[in-house]
Order: C-alpha cells, then sequence, then structure tokens
C-alpha cells in the first residue's frame, strides 16, 4: 500500500489510492509512487503514461499523474488533468480537494473554496477539506480585510504569511514521507489476504499483536482495557461491516446522538449526504486495518487505516473515531479522517 | 459560525427594527438609501443565522460599491466565521485598532440612521423663515452623521432627502485653525468648486462655507476653510469622524446635492444633535421672532427713539460700537429727520443650534428719509433678554 499527498497550505492534505484490483495493478502503482515520493519525476511520468495506455481512465494512475505533474510546477496541467478527474468521478473528494491546492497556490481562493466544497459535499466528512477550507475560508478574508482596512500586500503580515504557507508545503511533504514510509511495512504485511467479505476476523487479531498505549501506560487497569478495547474494537468493526453491506440504518445507529457533524451541518442533512453515498456504489468492501484504541474516561479514540473499495475507486485513509459509551454500546461520537 | 449570531445585536444593538422598512424619501436613490437598505438586509440575515445569504448580499454591495470598505470588512468577518469564531465586527488578526472603530462607527451610525428616519411631522427648529428665493436649506446633524436637505415650500420647509456625513476628527466646536474640528452654528454656501480645481481628497466638489462668520469672530473663533466636499478616490464612503474639520459626502450623494446649491444663498445649518419641532411650535417661535422684527421696524419708521432702542440688548454690538455708542448715535442722527420709510424684504431667520436662544436674521433693508436714503443688505443676530427679542449684533451682510 502506498501513500501518496499533495500538501496545503497549513493542513498536510493526505491523499491516498490505492489499487487493489489486481496485484500486478497494484504493483505498477506502487511503484509509481514510489519514484514520485524518491522525486525521479521523469521516470514516474514515464511509467504513469505507459499505464495510462492501458488503462485510459483508471483513477488512481490519473491521479497519480496529476500529483506528478505537480511536483513538477506544471501547475496548468495539473489542474487539467484533476478537473477532468473530478467530471469522470465526481463522488471523489480528493480530486476537488488538490485541485483546490493548486488554485490557493495561485491566489485563486474564490476557486478553491468551490472546490473544497465540492469535496465537502461529496464526502461530508472528509476532515482534510475541512481544515483546507479553513485556511481558504481565513485567507478569502485576509483578502477582504485588506480592503477593509487597506493593509495593502506591501503589509508584512500578510507578506509573511504568503512566504510561510509556501514553506509550509515542502515541511508538510517531509513530515508526510516520513509517516508513509513508517506505515509502508506494517500495512504491506496485513495486505494480502483480503476477502471483502470478512474483514471483522482480519482486524479482531490485531490489537493481540499490538497491545495498546494505554494498556501499557497502566498495567493495573489492563484487564479492563483490553476487555473494553475488544468491545471498541467490536464496534468498529460493526461499523465497517454495516457500511460494508450498504445498510444504511444500522450504519447510522453506530453514530452517537451528539455526534460532531462535520462543517456545521444538521444531523438529518448529513445523514442524507452518508445515505446517497453509501448507496450510490454498486459494491463495497470496507476494512480496518491496525487499529490503535486509547480509553480515557469514558472516552476512546480509535485510530486506524481505512481500506475503501467500490467499484469506482478504492482508497486508504488514516481515520480516527472517537468513541463513547451509551446504553451499553459503544457509540460514535467524532469521525475524522485524512493523515 | 459560532460567535457570529450575536454579532449585530451586541455590535450595532439592532433588534428585530431592521425589519421595517426604511421611510426614504422618493425621488433619485441617494447612495446612502442604497448602501443603507443594502447593510439593514445583510445584518437581518446575520441576525437570522442566514450567513450564505449575508454574504451574497455583501458581495452585491461590493460588487456596486468596490471600494466600500466597511462592506469588504463585513465580508471578511462571514468568510473569517468559517475559519474561526467571529465576536465582534473586524476580526482580522493583526488589524489596526482606529480603523476597525471607524468602520464600526460607520456601521453604527448608518444603521441607526436607517433605523430611526428624520420624524415626518417634525422639523428642525432652526429653519424659521427661509427667503423666498433659497430654494433649499441643509441641516447637518454631527452626532448622528446625517446630513437633512429641506426645500422651502412657500417659507415651510419640507423634508427631501437625507445623506450619511462625516465631520472632524476631533469633533465639534472649532475653535482655531488646525483643530480638526467641526464648527456648530448658522453658515450658508459661498462658493462652487469643481472637481478639476480640487485635489483628489475633496471629491467630486467642493462648497466652501463663511465660516467664521461675525458671530464666530466675535467670540473669538479662528480657522479656516470649512468646506462641504466629496470624498477622495481611496474610499467610496468615510468615517464618522474623519475630516479636519469639513463636512463630506460621498460623491454620489454630494453629486445629487449639487444642483440644489446656490452659492450664496443656501443655509448651512450644522448642528451637533438637531432640535426637532412641530409645525404648530415652530410657528409660534417664528411668529413671536417675526413680530419684534416688525414692532422694531415700526419703532424706527415711527422716529420712537427710545423704544426703538429699547429692541438692542445690553451686550449689543454693531459697527464698532458699543450700545451706549451706538444709541448715541441714533438719538443724534433721528433727530435731524422729520420721516422716515422703512421696508424688509427677503426676510431669512435661522436659530443657532444649541441652548441659547440665538437667530440669525437677513433682510433687504429699503430706507428712505427726510434727508438720506440707501439700501442694504442687513445681517441682524437677536437673542432673548428677560423674555423679550432683543438684538444682540448688527450689520451688513
Amino acid at each position: 500500500m502506498k501513500l501518496l499527498n499533495i500538501c496545503a497550505s497549513r493542513a498536510c492534505a493526505l491523499i491516498m489510492l490505492v489499487c487493489a484490483a489486481t496485484v500486478a495493478h497494484a504493483d505498477e502503482i506502487a511503484d509509481i509512487g514510489k519514484l514520485l515520493r524518491g522525486g525521479q519525476l521523469d521516470q514516474a511520468m514515464q511509467k504513469v503514461d505507459s499505464y495510462l495506455a492501458t488503462k485510459p481512465r483508471d483513477a488512481q494512475g490519473r491521479f497519480l499523474k496529476g500529483l506528478i505533474l505537480t511536483e513538477q510546477n506544471k501547475t496548468a496541467e495539473a489542474v487539467t488533468t484533476f478537473t477532468r478527474l473530478t467530471e469522470d468521478y465526481p463522488e471523489l473528494p480528493e480530486p476537488y480537494n488538490n485541485l483546490a491546492v493548486l488554485y490557493a497556490g495561485q491566489g485563486q481562493y474564490e476557486k478553491a473554496r468551490q472546490s473544497l466544497e465540492m469535496a465537502i459535499r461529496t464526502h461530508p466528512s472528509y476532515a482534510t477539506a475541512h481544515e483546507n477550507l479553513g485556511d481558504v475560508y481565513a485567507k478569502l478574508a485576509s483578502q477582504a480585510y485588506d480592503k477593509a482596512l487597506q493593509l495593502d500586500s506591501n503589509n508584512p503580515a500578510a507578506q509573511s504569511k504568503l512566504a510561510m504557507a509556501k514553506e509550509l508545503i515542502g515541511s508538510g511533504n517531509t513530515r508526510a514521507r516520513a509517516q508513509a514510509s513508517q506505515a509502508a511495512p506494517a500495512t504491506q504485511a496485513a495486505v494480502k489476504p483480503l476477502p471483502g467479505s470478512a474483514p471483522a476476523t482480519a482486524v479482531a487479531a490485531a490489537p493481540a499483536a499490538k497491545p495498546s498505549a494505554a494498556a501499557a501506560a497502566a498495567p493495573a487497569a489492563a484487564p479492563k482495557a483490553v476487555n473494553e478495547e475488544a468491545e471498541i474494537i467490536a464496534a468498529v468493526n460493526n461499523w465497517a461491516a454495516a457500511w460494508a453491506k450498504q445498510d444504511v440504518k444500522a450504519y447510522l445507529a453506530i453514530y452517537a446522538k451528539d455526534f460532531k457533524v462535520p462543517g456545521g451541518k444538521s444531523r438529518s442533512s448529513w445523514e442524507a449526504d452518508r445515505k446517497q453515498r453509501i448507496e450510490a456504489p454498486k459494491k463495497i468492501q470496507v476494512k480496518v486495518e491496525s487499529p490503535s484504541v486509547s480509553v480515557e474516561g469514558g472516552s476512546a479514540s480509535v485510530k486506524f487505516r481505512q481500506y475503501y473499495k467500490s467499484n469506482i475507486v478504492t482508497a486508504s485513509s488514516s481515520k480516527t473515531l472517537v468513541m463513547s459509551k451509551s446504553g451499553g454500546n459503544w457509540q460514535i461520537v467524532d469521525e475524522k479522517s485524512g493523515n | 459560525m459560532k460567535g457570529l449570531r450575536s454579532y449585530c445585536c451586541t455590535v450595532l444593538w439592532l433588534g428585530a427594527v431592521l425589519a421595517s422598512s426604511s421611510g426614504f424619501a422618493q425621488g433619485v436613490k441617494s447612495s446612502t438609501e442604497e448602501v443603507e437598505n443594502a447593510l439593514a438586509g445583510i445584518f437581518k440575515a446575520i441576525e437570522t443565522s442566514k450567513f450564505d445569504e449575508a454574504l451574497i448580499r455583501t458581495e452585491a454591495l461590493i460588487a456596486a460599491r468596490p471600494n466600500y470598505r466597511l462592506a469588504h470588512l463585513i465580508k471578511g468577518d462571514l468568510l473569517m466565521a468559517h475559519a474561526r469564531p467571529v465576536r465582534s465586527m473586524g476580526a482580522a488578526p493583526n488589524a489596526p485598532v482606529d480603523r476597525v472603530k471607524d468602520l464600526r462607527e460607520e456601521a453604527v451610525a448608518r444603521l441607526r440612521a436607517y433605523r430611526e428616519r428624520p420624524p415626518k411631522d417634525q422639523i428642525p427648529r432652526y429653519l424659521l423663515q427661509l427667503r423666498p428665493d433659497q430654494k433649499h436649506a441643509v441641516v447637518v446633524d454631527t452626532k448622528k452623521s446625517r446630513l437633512y436637505v429641506y426645500e422651502n415650500v412657500n417659507g415651510q420647509p419640507r423634508f427631501v432627502a437625507d445623506y450619511y456625513m462625516s465631520h472632524g476628527k476631533l469633533g465639534i466646536d472649532k475653535l482655531r485653525e488646525g483643530d480638526q474640528k467641526t464648527p456648530i452654528g448658522v453658515y450658508h454656501v459661498t462658493a462652487a468648486l469643481p472637481k478639476e480645481k480640487l485635489a483628489d481628497r475633496y471629491g467630486d466638489a467642493a462648497f466652501p462655507i463663511n465660516y467664521p462668520n461675525d458671530w464666530d469672530r466675535r467670540l473669538g473663533r479662528g480657522g479656516s476653510g470649512i468646506w462641504l466636499h466629496g470624498t477622495g478616490s481611496e474610499t467610496f464612503s468615510r468615517a464618522p469622524r474623519s475630516s479636519d474639520g469639513c463636512v463630506t459626502l460621498t460623491n454620489a450623494d454630494l453629486n445629487i446635492l449639487r444642483p440644489m446649491i446656490q452659492v450664496g444663498l443656501t443655509p448651512v445649518i450644522i448642528s451637533d444633535n438637531i432640535e426637532w419641532l412641530s409645525l404648530d411650535h415652530w410657528n409660534t417661535e417664528r411668529e413671536s421672532l417675526k413680530q419684534a422684527i416688525e414692532q422694531w421696524r415700526r419703532d424706527w419708521e415711527g422716529l420712537n427713539t427710545e423704544t426703538y432702542l429699547a429692541h438692542y440688548a445690553r451686550n449689543f454690538e454693531g459697527d464698532g460700537m458699543n450700545l451706549r455708542q451706538w444709541s448715541e448715535r441714533k438719538r443724534q442722527v433721528n433727530a435731524g429727520k422729520s420721516w422716515v420709510k422703512l421696508s424688509l424684504a427677503n426676510i431669512s431667520m435661522f436659530r443657532y443650534p444649541g441652548k441659547d436662544d440665538l437667530v440669525v436674521v437677513t433682510f433687504d433693508q429699503d430706507y428712505k428719509s427726510s434727508n438720506l436714503s440707501g439700501a442694504m443688505k442687513k445681517r441682524m443676530y437677536w437673542t432673548k433678554e428677560g423674555g423679550r427679542w432683543k438684538i444682540v449684533d448688527e450689520g451688513a451682510a
């Protein structure tokens, strides 16, 4: 499994797409990703072009091409690549997000805002887009404030802000790459057998091999913690299973009444969005990998790698579910995805 | 969007009042009316948590008035609310405090004026009598940042329009050159300067007024160059207190006002807080002074010198004379006459803003006597002494 990323101003926008259609394709995509991360942009481009020659509509390949073009500073071409992706796969939030980052880099904050809003419309809990949108709004606001308060571009605050954004893109990249290389061995090991029908069993084994930080820190409480941890992981697996079965009712039932609905939406409109997004694909597989649980008070935080595959797209991202116990069941109170 | 909910209420003290219609006058839509209708719509949307609508309305206002700073500030706040809570107007990080304060004050002034329309059945106390040829009068309320225009309809003022205006950075009661204050008093327009003759900061036109007038000089007030003018190209609208003492309007509004101004005639009365009178009270005040003036005319015409002199106040000053010197001279002159004919025409009477009873009266005086005749424009200041109208200053206009 490979991680590829493009970074936005402050929040590093980690975009991960993984090909699991066939091992051969996965390998090709993985190789291209490796070349890209290694800065071998020309080779990466050659490879992605020959890959796309056989699979011209392939979302992952095209997405990678967009990233390579971005790294090559071919912004206009990158914009075109991501724009076409949004046209062909309007349900994918990531191309919208990357488009937004490119627009923001060009100072086209209004366009960036529109793209991010599209990303969030397709995926209401897409944390990266929310974070980026916050930054873009702040940028748009500062442009308006400049006009209101006559702070022109010579204003030192405004200038350093822009310079900082450029620098953060660089450091964000390095950070993300470091994360990617750390994550690589673990995920590769776990990736092998993936029966889409039984993600729960695959996950259940994981915590035993990897004791949680909370358990290690508090040995006296360990038995209870392990017990709780198993309960929590079971709840996460139920959630993933309901999603995979496209059982919207069961899926939504795992979200607590006081669930923090992303983007300041109402619960009902968020539910409608989720329903639409869950029911849209013909087939969905969801897998939870390497969950790590930390329990504090009555609240638990589960961090894991989410592996998602539908007839439209295959994606892997890191996810954190904050859960609390209500009526004997662990329920989701907050959901964050992205890096 | 945390915080924005209380945005209007806490910063601008606006309630459901914005729902009511504005009641602007009919006719050419002023930029004041356009902008204040738009602002009211924006704040109403914010009050009712329709933030997207508020942003659309703000952007429409900016499209119409691209260099309207207050609209940009509100836009900034509406956008910033997506990134972090906005608790008060002007949430820009590192914003210059004084500039944000200026824009807040403008918002407050404009929305208050939008809400509190000039009373329909009342008129400013100052406009006691317009001359027949004075087509309009301008009355300024510095506290409200408002300039009101009245039309002369057979001597009775009728409301035409009101505009947002700005005055001196350091407020009112101008005393000396460079004090950045706006004078309070009764003035008139003395000239019209076209844009071509002006620096950019004066905007589309300028109308100097006669500060310091005779009364200012008598009180030792100095300085000069108090104008009514437009706005420089760098901004659409200025803060309520932003001039060096001048009264300024947006160019759009100044251009509407412009054809109503008559050089040498149009009165400009600057108050810090207009006193309004019902037509009945206004009539009573006006008649009592008219009678006093008429009595003065008759006493002079009848050569009743002592009753004539009783019209003059103890602290009278005129033609460089005090009351004693004036009385001696009048007694001397009148003694040599067998008859006097005196007629007054084109009388104007403008009350001074403030608690003192002081009225500037001007008229065309046609004087004929057994040994001397002459016509002149006269200017008098009348005041109340012991409950009776008396002349405290008299001279050529």
